[in-house]
């Protein structure tokens, strides 16, 4: 079926004619598609290709000529039609989505925005230093979310850093907070006095929101990656040159340094920083016992204390020795409406007493690893050992880290679980999956969790694993048992998430919401306590 | 670190923030109150870490003052004076040329393995020469090893699709006036059935005869009476009239006329004989890309041959093979395979009558005009995608590839911006943005000509190659 249609006098550019051939020869049924203008040699190719010569007479090259070649009449009008409504179609607004400029290298973005002054480089490990390197040359402060950077790199990278007054934050920093701005991972705490330096991304996370909630708040936080203080090679670059600058900065009053522990060295000499600073301090290195205060730098034993002493230290009115004072557990609960160990211990034996016999274990499944490390070292000690795929000593590692045994502290974040797959902060989907696995075991006794909110996370940290915990409840009640689960969550009021929510939902679902990690652990070893004492005096 | 502040004052200021990779780290700070841009990153090089490791060579030292030699490249570029002296018979003023020769467009490229358009203008060519009778005698002289093939880039010459040139055609002169080097091109025939899309039917042969006994004596009588014409500043009225001066090329076209009519009705010919050149003239838009083109090639050769300059200054393609040449790199080639055009087809063709890429008219990309002024084309912007946004995309993006501005080529909806100039091979490989290229599109079969255009991308591993040279060469 030939078709052949004419708009006179109507004159197209040839491109948007060859767009519109374009456009209908790909409709169903159409063999032929030309949509020209009636030159003498289209008329000549139109006339080769059988069309009829009567439709074609007495046409110029200002009239438009669509010729259908289709299967029936219908699919050959339907084509012509869309041929001339293709002619005058434009192109749809492409908005972009989310109004950010976007440029397509470092040079242009500094061009866009010349007083630059910070960058992020999330860009794939292998390339993180490369880039990282080129934003240092540009004079931007770094921050590096990447991690798969060698040891060899980060040292060159900081070392360039340090030489130019630069702060190279990472790699493997998945959070900071600079002039109020949270960057990665972070939670939108209000701006305060005290200046964090942390090696470690959810301790970071954690002692921030607890300083918000107690009402202080935060000047900068810095994040240094994982082997700043760790690695005696890297000594610390970072966080001496942040302590540095957080000594000079006038908005700052107390300064926090947070970190798993550090090499010994490189610890001598980041208290000897704090001690320079001339500023309250307070050190809280993770798995290392407190020792005691000197001079201005006070040593936390948990992340909860490090944020108290911080916000105590702040206000002005304590010294080092009045908010040590201050600090100093009474019977009730506190001015930061901390409950009292006296009251936990209350709580974990009302819970323990509906367990059945055979519950013995703590379970601990986390998204935040640092959260994960200060449990995993509370649950150790306390309880006679405690398996982890974050345990150091050989040991104690978990055989398969997909099955707990005994008392089992998960860190979901480990890379043995985030191949090919979103870190759970992100995705708690791998999560719900354990929790259920956890519920089916009848030697598991509580179940302690995390939840972390903040910019990066999951938009419903909470609503994603209560079904997996009504499960698991459920489970334990058709064994005759009961599952208690504990659980902390990391936000501040302010954060997308809304975090009084993210509490109700917890709660709706049976858990206990603590407000810290540290008071959550504590309960869940408490309630293992109390079960194991009343199976003894059974 | 001074007494009072530390880190240049990061602290106590607002956090303005550049962002490589997960675009929601920029979006969540933008939403926390911080200006942030987002940079569309990409793997460096494509991920070839030879080529990354010739980038950080060079960075980390050379040599000699690349970006002083990047400078004087450019220095030269924009001191061009394209200037049309003339025009003769190649065997008269093109170097080199010789009876026995045949030029074509790209790099350097054997009768074996030339592509069907390009054959077919070889054969059309020594049939215009006498040297052959039939189709048949021309292809078994061309293969005889009897006749010798070499770029019109090797001659001071460039040559538009097949770019076949003979001892016999006519060709432009074009003068660059600072520096007193020629550029040569022949003169175009139009549209349809042409040599320089490989056909070579009598038609075609008849055209030629033509062009050689008429339209260019006639041209270059005009041209004599009227003395040279400054092209650089017709160029820069084109861009200013919606051509970008290779795929679009009527206000070119139309302006030559112009500047040539009062001339060419003066002459002592017969009325019908010019009124003839004149509609021949006006039936072909493409008329003035055989000036464009030429005009580019003395800007860029004056920028040739500068040691540890790496800019480019030559991008060619035979319908095989695209390739590069360096400033500081001299008379080396670096290709990889003629890509596929990108493009819309005229009426009764589709993607499977397309031959690869071919042509020497990307000189004009090179020179900072084409698809880099596509900008200045709204008309024709539907070859690239769609709306003008896109056009002014395209050149913006090719900022990032050159060094410089042009002084006279300015694209008025940029705000009268000079047009991106000075490709530096080193930001083409770190970016991956490579040149836009505005291009027609041949027909693969011989004789039919030309079928569509569109925009094609030309092969990455030429431009990684020229680098990994250019760093062996000058890195320290």
């Amino acid at each position: 079926m030939k078709l052949v249609q004419v708009r006179k006098d109507s004159y197209y550019d040839s491109v948007f004619l060859m767009l519109a051939s374009r456009g209908v020869q790909k409709l169903p049924g159409v063999t032929e598609a030309i949509v020209a203008m009636a030159t003498p040699m289209n008329l000549d190719l139109l006339g080769d290709l059988g069309f009829d010569p009567a439709s074609l007479a007495g046409l110029t090259p200002n009239d438009l000529i669509v010729a259908i070649d289709a299967d029936d009449e219908a699919q050959a009008t339907a084509a012509a039609q869309e041929a001339l409504a293709g002619l005058n179609r434009k192109k749809a607004d492409t908005a972009q989505g989310n109004g950010l400029p976007r440029v397509p290298s470092l040079g242009a973005a500094r061009r866009l925005l010349p007083d630059a002054n910070l960058a992020l480089v999330s860009v794939p490990g292998a390339w993180a230093a490369r880039e990282a390197r080129k934003c240092l040359e540009a004079g931007l402060h770094t921050l590096v979310f990447s991690d798969n950077v060698s040891l060899e790199d980060e040292i060159a990278l900081k070392k360039y850093a340090v030489s130019k007054d630069l702060l190279l934050m990472g790699p493997d920093c998945g959070t900071a907070i600079i002039n109020g701005i949270p960057l990665c991972f972070a939670n939108r705490v209000q701006r305060g006095a005290i200046g964090l330096v942390a090696a470690s991304g959810t301790g970071l996370q954690e002692v921030s929101c607890l300083i918000d909630d107690y009402g202080a708040g935060i000047s900068q936080a810095i994040g240094t990656g994982g082997r700043d203080l760790k690695n005696a090679a890297v000594g610390g670059m970072t966080s001496l040159l942040a302590i540095k600058a957080l000594a000079l900065d006038p908005d700052t009053s107390v300064i926090v340094v947070v970190s798993k522990p550090p090499a010994p060295d490189v610890a001598k000499r980041v208290v000897a920083a704090l001690r320079a600073s001339g500023k309250p301090a307070v050190a809280h290195f993770l798995g290392l016992p407190p020792s005691p205060d000197e001079g201005n730098v006070a040593f936390a034993a948990n992340l909860e204390e490090c944020a108290v002493l911080a916000t105590l230290l702040a206000d002005g009115r304590h010294d080092l020795r009045a908010a040590r004072a201050a600090l100093a557990e009474g019977p009730g609960d506190d001015r930061f409406r901390r409950p009292s160990l006296q009251r936990i211990d209350t709580l974990a034996a009302a819970e323990a007493a509906r367990l059945s016999p055979q519950q013995k274990y703590l379970r601990g499944l986390y998204t935040g690893g640092t959260l994960a490390d200060e449990t995993l070292f509370l649950a150790h000690a306390a309880l006679g050992g405690a398996r982890s795929n974050n345990q150091t000593d050989p040991a104690w590692q978990l055989a398969d880290p997909l099955k707990s045994v005994g008392h089992t502290i998960v860190d979901l974040g480990d890379d043995i679980f985030t191949v090919g797959k979103p870190h759970p902060m992100i995705d708690p989907a791998a999560r719900a999956d354990r929790i259920a696995q956890e519920g089916a075991d009848p030697a598991c006794a509580v179940l302690l969790l995390d939840v972390v909110l903040g910019y990066g996370s999951h938009a419903d940290p909470a609503g994603a694993c209560v079904e997996a915990i009504q499960t698991a409840k459920a489970a334990a009640a058709k064994r005759g048992g009961y599952l208690p689960v504990v659980a902390s969550v990391t936000g501040t009021r302010n954060d997308p998430q809304d975090f009084g929510q993210q509490v109700r939902t917890l709660e709706a679902a049976g858990v206990i919401v603590m407000p810290s990690n540290y008071r959550a652990a504590r309960l869940a070893i408490a309630i293992i306590q109390a079960a194991a004492h009343a199976r003894r005096t059974a | 670190m001074s007494d009072q502040t530390a880190l240049h004052g990061l602290f106590g200021s607002d956090s303005r923030i550049i962002n490589l990779g997960l675009e929601n780290f920029a979006a969540n700070a933008a939403a926390s109150g911080a200006s942030a841009v987002q940079v569309d990153w990409r793997l460096p090089a494509g991920g070839d870490q030879r080529a990354v490791a010739a980038l950080d060579k060079l960075a980390a030292g050379a040599k000699v003052d690349i970006e002083a030699a990047n400078a004087e490249g450019l220095r030269r570029i924009l001191a061009a004076k394209p200037t049309i002296v003339g025009i003769g018979l190649a065997r008269d003023v093109v170097p080199g040329m010789a009876q026995d020769l045949i030029l074509h467009a790209g790099p350097p490229v054997s009768w074996e393995k030339m592509c069907g358009p390009l054959r077919g203008a070889v054969i059309g060519g020594l049939i215009y020469e006498g040297l052959a009778k039939t189709p048949a005698e021309a292809e078994a002289l061309a293969a005889s090893g009897q006749i010798r093939f070499d770029p019109c880039h090797h001659h001071d010459a460039v040559g538009p699709m097949a770019g076949v040139m003979t001892a016999s055609m006519p060709v432009w002169i074009i003068e660059n006036q600072t520096f007193g080097n020629r550029a040569y091109c022949t003169l175009n025939e139009g549209l349809g059935k042409v040599l320089r899309y490989g056909a070579y039917s009598e038609e075609v042969l008849e055209r030629l005869r033509w062009m050689a006994s008429d339209l260019a004596p006639i041209l270059s009588d005009a041209l004599q009476a009227k003395g040279p014409i400054d092209m650089k500043s017709i160029i820069a009225q084109v861009l200013q009239m919606g051509d970008e001066g290779h795929n679009r090329n009527r206000a070119g076209t139309s302006l030559i006329i112009r500047e040539l009519a009062p001339y060419l009705v003066m002459l002592d010919y017969p009325k019908e004989k010019i009124a003839k050149v004149l509609s021949f003239l006006n039936a072909n838009d493409h008329f003035f890309l055989n000036l464009t083109m030429p005009s580019a090639k003395c800007t860029v050769d004056a920028a040739a041959g500068i040691e540890g300059c790496s800019l480019i200054t030559t991008m060619a393609r035979n319908g095989t093979e695209f390739g590069i040449r360096l400033s500081g790199l001299s008379g080396r080639w670096f290709t990889g395979p003629a890509g596929v055009v990108d493009g819309l087809y005229l009426p009764g063709f589709g993607a499977a009558d397309a031959a690869r890429d071919i042509g020497d008219s990307v000189i004009t990309e090179t020179s900072g005009i084409g698809g880099f002024a596509m900008a200045a084309a709204p008309a024709i912007v539907k070859f690239v995608g769609g709306s003008p946004q896109d056009a002014i995309d395209i050149t913006k993006r090719m900022y990032e590839i050159c060094v410089g501005e042009n002084n006279v080529y300015q694209i008025p909806v940029l705000d009268f911006r000079g047009t991106p100039t000075g490709i530096d091979v080193r930001k083409v490989v770190e970016t991956g943005i490579l040149p836009a290229i505005n291009t027609g599109i041949a027909h693969k079969t011989p004789g039919i000509g030309m079928v569509g255009a569109g925009l094609v991308k030309p092969p990455e591993n030429a431009f990684r190659d020229a680098l990994i040279a250019f760093a062996e060469k000058y890195a320290r």
